[in-house]
């Protein structure tokens, strides 16, 4: 048990640790599509340094939920990073929630995010907040429909039970799956403010969503949201690789499986970020308008993968 | 039935009802004082102790002699109407304490007429649910509902809150006289009223399925299960705020424990097709109710409509429970009923807790549309905390107590093992789209709501001068928002008090369990540990600000808002309700008629109005209301004031009776 814990531990401090590597990772590998020199893989790791150093400039109409939203927003994630299995199944945290759970987990850092958005009253962030909902309204449910769809197959929403089940029970093709996979990247673009729903780099007022939520933060605070924001990206991949490509990850106690385990994260992390880079250098950000078209695509992906799971393999 | 011993839980709850009136008479006779309001909280922390206590065991019965000759009162008290009991009690607690604070700004005479009603309200919903014959139950059903009515029009000056409360009298009256057929139907014709008659009874498959679409109609008109739910949105604006919340947080399940009472305890077996209507039903109000939310600018009424989309997720979970029992799969209808009445307890709470804090708001500030506030987490900070527990808690998040029952609903709704029907294996998970898509809009109604009214800079320029709630009320929210909290960390709890009324309902229960782990189907299929999930966050919580202070600094520097370089801001330029909305309303147009009224650019006194109404209004009842007067213009044509013609009339009458007795 205690092994099991330290465990918990290691894996969900390299969640966090790892997080902004991969941002870079992300950034670098558009540069190198746009045919620009890439930053060092470590920029992001030196940003958030920088931001902590700093004062925090805090608009006069604060409240004090404006400065506990920061905090509470990162411990979300932190707690959303620890129930996703990454390197081994079944950890001693992971029953604590199920996959509805995570959801919730994620839809209260939105809240905290979308209040705290609020708070300060100006323009941008209220419009920010509100873009922000809108997305939200429509994403959430077809993750949860992902998520069902999985979880029928397997039989369970536990995480470790739907990751046991489809790395070493059965294997078996599932094209309910392809449908779910095809949504939970439609959502993942969503969730993480990526393009074509949202640029992450936009500096364009009147464009942005996640932006325009984060204009009033500063210092430390501006530095964990961008964490947070970095450990979201990690653990939706993470989420990714353990619904659909869960191979590798190594059951609960087996220790020699563990570098394998470690490699297997690091090629799936590095595949999956190449791709967004390919996607997002692709694809141009749609009008606000066009969102729920695109949304309401993938809630209906993942619906339709529910029917074929009934239709062709019950 | 020979009355079993009347035992003494019983007798305490019949007693506590009549305290209540006792209170109210004397509330009429010596004015109002807020003592009096501690006492009805007092009262209703005592019934929600006596119906714990009668927790888990046998059902009591007892005959009061009060009433006409030979219809004695028969009261009882089960494992169901301990749940709703205890809902009344708990809220009832929380409500009271605040009215005490709130109903001081009355004048005297109001006062005293506030105070009879409010506490014959209470009575007459506890007596609802403890009675055991259909005619005390009636009897009881209209005490309710006049009482209510009485308290809806306590502003009776204003012209739309009389109108509010016509409304709200004739849905009311529509739906008990659909009741009281429904007992008919059900009675049968052996001529006693009592409900162990009615169980005993046998009514054909037909007559059964009359009985059960009249009482869903009657029920339905009482929870506001759209189409039926337009006395709604009207009547909880017009009522004062405590009223709101009893309404809202208490009334509305008392239909829902006559739905069960009747569908699951009267009624002899219920075929599969009663469970499809229901969710059918359920999740249309779920997501009319929160599409309405979305758009409304009044506090008041976005929680009504929110109280339609909460009802409809109730109703669609006894669905379920009904489907699968139709299929017997026995345990999974536990596991649906339980999350239904899970919902009801925490619908109670939240709803109770967030309509009080609407009132408190309506008394610092003297409006309820979200256009003139904002900012009141400085003026109001009580009320903002306490109010932000009851916005999490409605919006599903973990580790609140909505976040539970939805969880368990969702559960219910993805074990769908091989039902004999395909088309319901395939439908029931789908139906549990509607239910995600309802609880993440019910976020943004509640971002919307908390934002635009406690966040960002005031609207106007009065809200400088909003005080903080008094005490009384302060306690009162507190109370409801600590059910929420304790509700959502220890659900077994809940599940405790329910375990006993599905056991009765469906003769299965979810497996009471201990510990810190809520897996009700077994852990490899899904678990949910609230409090260890609370513990760590705080823990990573507190962990995080001690990191960032110890390791860097806790520099802090003020200055005006940046808000991209734009010099000129004030409150007026922040996203309004409407404007929150608009989204929702774009995505939505086909449900509702939108009104709109745009400035002209240069006019120099620019006005915008924007109004969305509902279209069922439009397609149900301004039909139905044309046809009612124009059938009482063909009837008076019959009077014209002459006597010889109404001699005539009453000749024709008697004829054509003597033509019956003669036969």
């Amino acid at each position: 048990m205690e092994s099991g814990i330290a465990l918990q531990l290691a894996q969900t401090l390299l969640a966090v640790l790892a997080a902004p590597l991969l941002m870079g990772w992300v950034n670098a590998c558009r540069a190198w599509l746009s045919n620009r020199s890439a930053p060092s893989l470590l920029m992001p790791y030196r940003q958030l340094r920088r931001l902590f150093h700093k004062d925090v400039v805090l608009a006069n109409q604060a409240s004090p939920l404006f400065r506990l939203a920061p905090y509470a927003i990162f411990a979300c994630m932190v707690l959303a990073a620890g129930i996703v299995p990454t390197l081994m199944n079944d950890l001693p945290f992971s029953p604590a929630a199920d996959a509805i759970a995570l959801v919730g987990l994620f839809a209260m850092a939105r809240m905290f995010q979308t209040l705290a958005a609020m708070d300060v009253g100006t323009a941008f962030g209220t419009l920010g907040a509100r873009r922000e909902m809108f997305v939200a309204f429509l994403a959430e449910p077809a993750l949860l429909m992902v998520f069902f769809t999985a979880s029928l197959i397997a039989r369970s929403t536990a995480l470790p039970t739907i990751v046991d089940v489809f790395a070493h029970q059965r294997f078996a093709i599932y094209p309910s799956l392809a449908f779910a996979a095809v949504a939970f990247w439609m959502v993942s673009t969503a969730e993480n403010a990526r393009i074509p729903v949202d640029n992450p780099t936009t500096h364009l007022e009147l464009t942005m969503i996640h932006e325009a939520m984060i204009l009033e933060y500063s210092g430390r605070h501006l530095a964990l949201i961008e964490w947070a924001v970095a450990l979201k990206l990690f653990t939706y991949s993470a989420l990714g690789i353990a619904l659909f490509l869960p191979w590798g990850i190594a059951p609960v106690g087996d220790w020699t499986g563990l570098p394998l385990a470690l490699a297997a994260l690091t090629l799936k992390l590095a595949m999956g970020g190449f791709t967004l880079a390919v996607l997002e250098t692709l694809n141009a950000k749609m009008r606000l308008f066009r969102v729920p078209e695109f949304l309401g695509t993938a809630f209906l992906l993942a619906v339709l993968g529910m029917l074929v799971h009934f239709l062709l393999e019950v | 039935m020979a009355p079993t011993d009347p035992a003494l839980p019983l007798e305490l709850a019949w007693g506590c009802t009549l305290a209540w009136v006792a209170l109210g008479v004397l509330q009429l006779f010596t004015g109002a004082r807020s003592l009096y309001y501690a006492a009805s909280a007092l009262v209703g922390l005592a019934l929600a102790g006596i119906a714990l206590a009668a927790l888990g065991k046998p059902a009591q019965a007892m005959i009061v002699p009060l009433g006409l000759p030979d219809l004695p009162l028969h009261l009882r008290l089960d494992a169901l109407s301990v749940v709703f009991l205890t809902v009344q009690g708990l809220a009832a607690c929380g409500i009271s304490l605040h009215a005490a604070g709130y109903f001081r700004s009355l004048d005297p005479a109001t006062a005293r007429t506030v105070g009879l009603w409010y506490n014959l309200f209470l009575a007459g919903m506890a007596l609802v649910v403890l009675t055991d014959d259909a005619y005390a139950f009636m009897v009881a059903w209209e005490l309710m509902a006049l009482a209510s009515y009485f308290l809806v029009t306590t502003d009776h000056a204003v012209e739309e809150i009389r109108h509010a409360g016509f409304l709200y009298l004739l849905m009311a009256h529509v739906g008990a006289v659909a009741l009281l057929l429904a007992f008919g139907v059900i009675q049968g014709g052996q001529g006693a009223y009592t409900f162990d008659v009615m169980r005993a009874a046998t009514p054909s498959p037909f007559w059964a399925a009359v009985a059960f679409l009249l009482a869903v109609f009657g029920f339905g008109a009482k929870a506001g299960l759209v189409p039926l739910h337009v006395w709604l949105p009207e009547a909880h604006p017009a009522a004062p705020s405590p009223v709101s919340a009893l309404m809202s947080g208490v009334m509305l399940k008392t239909a829902i424990y006559g739905l069960l009472r009747v569908t699951l305890d009267l009624l002899p077996s219920q075929p599969a097709w009663w469970g499809t209507l229901l969710i059918l039903l359920g999740l249309v109000s779920t997501l009319y109710g929160v599409i309405f939310a979305a758009v409304q600018s009044d506090i008041k009424r976005l929680l009504a409509w929110s109280s339609i989309e909460n009802i409809g997720i109730i109703v669609t979970g006894i669905g379920l429970a009904l489907v699968f029992r139709a299929e017997s799969k026995a345990g999974i209808a536990a596991l649906a009923l339980t999350a239904a009445l899970y919902h009801v307890l925490n619908h109670a709470l939240m709803k109770g807790l967030l309509f009080l804090g609407t009132g408190s708001v309506l008394h610092a500030t003297g409006t309820r549309l979200m256009g003139g506030l904002g900012g009141l987490i400085r003026a109001m900070p009580w009320t903002a905390t306490l109010m932000l527990i009851g916005v999490f808690a409605i919006a599903g998040l973990p580790p609140l107590n909505g976040f539970v029952s939805e969880w368990l609903l969702l559960q219910a709704f993805l074990f769908t093992p091989g039902l004999a029907q395909p088309y319901l294996n395939m439908i029931i998970p789908v139906a549990a789209a509607a239910v995600a898509l309802a609880a993440a809009l019910a976020a943004y109604v509640m971002v919307k709501l908390y934002g635009v009214t406690f966040l960002g800079q005031p609207r106007s320029a009065e809200l400088a001068h909003a005080h903080e709630a008094g005490w009384p009320e302060r306690l009162g929210m507190l109370w409801l928002a600590a059910g929420c909290v304790v509700l959502g960390l220890v659900p077994m709890a809940a599940l405790m008090l329910v375990a006993p009324a599905s056991q009765l309902l469906l003769g299965a229960a979810l497996p009471v369990q201990s510990g810190l782990l809520l897996a009700p189907l077994g852990a490899e299929r899904a678990s949910f540990a609230p409090g260890v999930l609370l513990a760590v966050l705080l823990f990573m919580l507190l962990a995080t600000l001690l990191w960032v202070r110890l390791a860097y600094h806790s520099r802090v520097r003020h200055a005006a808002a940046w808000d991209c370089g734009y010099p000129e801001q004030d409150g007026r330029m922040q996203d309004t309700a409407e404007g929150f909305g608009q989204p929702i309303r774009h995505v939505f147009d086909a449900f509702m008629k939108v009104e709109r009224e745009m400035p002209d650019a240069f006019d120099p006194k620019p006005r915008y109005r924007g109004a969305t109404r509902d279209r069922l209004w439009i397609l149900l009842y301004t039909p139905l209301a044309r046809l009612v007067a124009w059938l009482a213009e063909q009837a008076a044509r019959a009077q014209h004031g002459r006597i010889q013609w109404y001699l005539f009339y009453s000749f024709a009458t008697l004829t054509f009776l003597l033509f019956f007795v003669s036969r």
